[in-house]
C-alpha cells in the first residue's frame, strides 16, 4: 500500500510535467492547426541555455529564467522565420518542416555542446520526505506541482480574463473576421507560438533533472509521451491535456514500479496505439463530424 | 466499405495514360530493360571503383530500398511515416537473428542469405501490417505522431528485451565469403555490392511496376482526394494498408541489406535520426517520384562523406572535429529540408522535370 501511494504521487509529479508539455502542444494546435513536432528539440535548446547561464553565474534561478526567456523567443522566431513561410494547404508540409527543425536544432546543440549527457541540477532535493514512516513526495515534486499549477492558472487567466487572450482565441477561431475587427492575427499567432514554446521550455526544465541529464535527444521520449497525453485529451482541449498528462504519468509510474522501468517506451507506444484506434478524437473531444 | 464498391476497377486514370500516341513499350519490359542496363553499369563500376567506393555504392543501394518504399507511401499514397527507420531495424534484426540461427545449425553456405533476406522482409511485412492497419485510420498529425512513437520506441525495445537482441551491443551477422569460383582475391566489398544491387534492383522493378499498375493509380487517387477515390470505387483503407505494407517490406529489405553490409546490427544505427533522414532524403529528392528516391539515397551516403572532407580542411581539435563531423550532416539536412519545403516542394527531381519541360517547350524535338 505504501508503495502504491508512493507510485501514485510520483506518477502525478511526472504527469504534471507531461501535462505542461501537452498543454504547449495543444496551444499551438489551437492557434494554427499545427502539431509542433519540434517542441521537444526547442525545449532542449532552452535547457541548454539554462545550463550555460547556470554554469556562468552559478545560480540555478538565473538559468531557469533564461530558459523561459529563450523558450519564448525561440517560439516567436520559429513562427516568424519558418512556419509563416510554409505552404499550409497540405497538412504534411508543416510536419515535415518541423522535423527539419528537429534535425537542425539537435545538430546545432550537438555541435556546440557535444553529444553526451551533461549534468542538470535540480533546485531542490529529490529524496522523498517521509510522513509517518511512508515515503511520499520530494521537495522537488512539490516544486513541480507548484510551477505547473501556476502556469496552468496563468494560462487560464490569460485566455479567459484578458483582452489579449480574447484576441488570441478570436484570431484562431475566425481569422478573417478578427482581421476585419482590427485584431493583429499574425501577431496573435506569433504570440501563441511564443507562449507555447515558453511552456514547453518550462516543462523541459522540470523533466530533465529527473532523467539522465541534458542531451540533444533528451526530450524525444518525453515528446512522444506528451503527444500521447495530448491525443488522449483530444488535442484541442487544454483541460483534456492536463488530465491526459496526469493519467499518462500515473500509468507510466505504475508500469515502471510494478513491471520495470525498461517497459516505459513500450507502454507509451501501446497506450498511444490503443487510444488512436479506440478513440482517435480523444476522450475529451466534443463529438464532431469528421471531414474526409 | 462494401465489397461491391471495392471490386469496381478504377478505370479513369488509365484513360489519361493511353493518350500518348503511337506504339508504347510494355511497362514490365521497359523496366526490365532499364534494370538490366543499370545492372551492367553497376557490374562495370564494381570493377572500376576501389573497395571503399564499392561499399559506399552498396550502402546507397540499401538506402535506396527504404527511400523508394517511403516514396511510394508518402509521395504516392499521401501517408507520412516517420517510422521507417524502425522498420529498417526490424528487417536488420530479423536478418541477424535468422543468419545466427542458420550459423548455429552449421548452415553457413551463401545461399541461406537469400532465405534470411526473405525472412527479414516477411518480418517487416508483419510489423508493417500492424502499424499500417492503425495508420489507415489516422490522418495528418495523428499518423505522424504514431509513426514517430514507433521510431522512438522500437530501437529502445532492443534494450528492453536484451536477452534476444543483446541490448546496445547488438548482434553480429555471420556471412559467407564470396564464392570461390570468383577467385581467391575477389574483394569482399565487390561481393557485397553485387548482393545489395541485385536485391535493390529486384525491389525497384517490383515497385516501379506497382506504381504503374492499377494499385499505383489507386494510391494516387487516394492521395489526391479520398472522397473522390471512394466514389470511384476504391477501398481507401485497404489501399492505404497495402501501400504501408509494400513500403514496409522495402524498408525491411533495405535494413536487412544494411545489416549484411555492416555485418552487425545495433540500435544506435536505427534511431529517430535515421527515420528523419529517410523522410528528408525522399522530400529533398522529390516526393512521389522513384527517381527522387535515387537522389535521396545518394545524398544520404554522399553528404556525410562531403562534410567529412569539409571538416578535414580546417585544423580543429579532435573533440571539436568529432562534434562537427557527427552533426554537420544533420544540420545541413535539416536546413535543406526546411528550405526545400518552403522554396521547392517538388525536390530535386521536381526541379529537373520542370527544367526538362521548359527545355522541351523551347525546342520540341521528335515528339509529334
Amino acid at each position: 500500500m505504501d508503495r502504491f501511494l508512493f507510485l501514485t504521487l510520483d506518477g502525478l509529479s511526472r504527469g504534471a510535467v507531461y501535462a505542461a508539455f501537452a498543454l504547449a502542444l495543444v496551444l499551438i494546435w489551437r492557434a494554427g492547426r499545427i502539431v509542433n513536432f519540434a517542441q521537444g528539440a526547442m525545449a532542449v535548446a532552452a535547457a541548454y541555455v539554462a545550463y550555460s547561464v547556470t554554469a556562468a553565474t552559478g545560480s540555478y534561478w538565473l538559468g531557469f529564467g533564461a530558459a523561459l526567456l529563450a523558450g519564448l523567443l525561440l517560439g516567436a522566431v520559429v513562427d516568424l522565420a519558418v512556419m509563416r513561410l510554409v505552404d499550409h494547404r497540405s497538412p504534411l508540409n508543416p510536419v515535415i518542416v518541423a522535423l527539419g527543425l528537429v534535425l537542425l536544432i539537435q545538430a546545432v546543440l550537438g555541435m556546440v555542446y557535444g553529444n553526451e549527457y551533461l549534468p542538470a541540477q535540480a533546485p531542490f532535493s529529490r529524496t522523498a520526505m517521509t510522513v509517518g514512516g511512508t515515503a511520499v513526495l520530494s521537495p522537488y515534486d512539490l516544486f513541480v506541482f507548484a510551477t505547473v499549477g501556476v502556469v496552468v492558472a496563468a494560462l487560464v487567466w490569460i485566455f479567459t480574463r484578458t483582452a489579449i487572450g480574447l484576441r488570441m482565441r478570436a484570431a484562431a477561431f475566425a481569422p478573417e473576421v478578427s482581421r476585419l475587427l482590427g485584431v493583429n492575427v499574425g501577431g496573435m499567432l506569433t504570440l501563441g507560438w511564443a507562449l507555447a514554446s515558453g511552456v514547453g521550455a518550462l516543462a523541459g526544465m522540470l523533466v530533465i533533472p529527473t532523467e539522465l541529464g541534458v542531451h540533444p535527444h533528451a526530450m524525444d521520449l518525453v515528446f512522444v509521451t506528451a503527444f500521447t497525453a495530448a491525443v488522449i485529451g483530444g488535442l484541442d482541449s487544454p483541460p483534456g491535456a492536463v488530465v491526459g498528462g496526469l493519467g499518462v504519468g500515473l500509468l507510466l509510474s505504475y508500469v515502471s514500479g510494478y513491471a520495470g522501468g525498461d517497459l516505459i517506451p513500450l507502454a507509451v507506444l501501446a497506450l498511444l496505439l490503443t487510444v488512436l484506434l479506440l478513440r482517435p478524437g480523444g476522450l475529451f473531444a466534443a463529438v464532431t463530424a469528421r471531414r474526409v | 466499405m462494401s465489397a461491391t464498391r471495392a471490386s469496381a476497377p478504377p478505370a479513369r486514370a488509365a484513360a489519361v495514360e493511353s493518350t500518348r500516341p503511337g506504339w508504347t513499350v510494355p511497362t514490365l519490359l521497359r523496366h526490365l530493360v532499364v534494370a538490366a542496363g543499370v545492372a551492367l553499369l553497376v557490374l562495370a563500376a564494381s570493377y572500376q571503383l576501389d573497395s571503399f567506393r564499392n561499399f559506399q555504392l552498396a550502402t546507397v543501394a540499401a538506402y535506396l530500398c527504404a527511400t523508394a518504399g517511403l516514396t511510394v507511401l508518402t509521395g504516392l499514397c499521401g501517408q507520412l511515416s516517420l517510422g521507417h527507420g524502425a522498420l529498417m531495424a526490424t528487417g536488420a534484426y530479423a536478418l541477424a537473428l535468422t543468419q545466427n540461427a542458420f550459423a548455429d545449425r552449421g548452415l553457413t553456405a551463401g545461399g541461406w542469405l537469400i532465405v534470411s533476406l526473405m525472412v527479414a522482409v516477411l518480418a517487416t511485412v508483419v510489423v508493417g501490417a500492424v502499424v499500417g492497419v492503425a495508420a489507415a485510420r489516422l490522418r495528418g498529425p495523428y499518423l505522424a505522431g504514431l509513426t514517430l512513437a514507433v521510431a522512438v520506441v522500437v530501437p529502445a525495445l532492443t534494450v528492453t528485451f536484451d536477452g534476444v537482441f543483446n541490448g546496445e551491443q547488438g548482434l553480429g551477422v555471420p556471412m559467407a565469403p564470396a564464392p570461390e569460383r570468383l577467385g581467391v582475391y575477389f574483394p569482399h566489398e565487390r561481393w557485397q555490392l553485387w548482393i545489395a544491387a541485385a536485391a535493390t534492383l529486384l525491389c525497384l522493378v517490383l515497385l516501379a511496376n506497382l506504381v504503374r499498375s492499377r494499385y499505383g493509380r489507386s494510391f494516387r487517387a487516394v492521395r489526391d482526394d479520398e472522397v473522390a477515390a471512394r466514389l470511384a470505387g476504391i477501398h481507401v483503407a485497404r489501399t492505404q494498408v497495402i501501400a504501408f505494407v509494400v513500403s514496409a517490406a522495402s524498408a525491411g529489405l533495405g535494413g536487412a541489406l544494411l545489416a549484411v553490409l555492416a555485418q552487425s546490427v545495433s540500435p544506435g544505427a536505427f534511431g529517430l535520426t535515421l527515420s528523419l533522414f529517410l523522410l528528408m532524403a525522399v522530400v529533398i529528392g522529390g516526393l512521389g517520384r522513384l527517381a527522387g528516391a535515387v537522389w535521396g539515397a545518394f545524398l544520404l551516403v554522399v553528404l556525410p562523406d562531403l562534410t567529412h572532407s569539409l571538416t578535414n580542411l580546417f585544423t580543429l581539435s579532435p573533440a571539436a572535429a568529432q562534434r562537427l563531423e557527427g552533426n554537420l550532416p544533420l544540420a545541413i539536412f535539416g536546413s535543406t529540408l526546411i528550405v526545400v519545403m518552403i522554396a521547392a516542394p517538388g525536390g530535386v527531381q521536381g526541379l529537373l522535370s520542370r527544367l526538362a519541360r521548359a527545355l522541351r517547350a523551347r525546342w520540341p524535338v521528335g515528339r509529334s
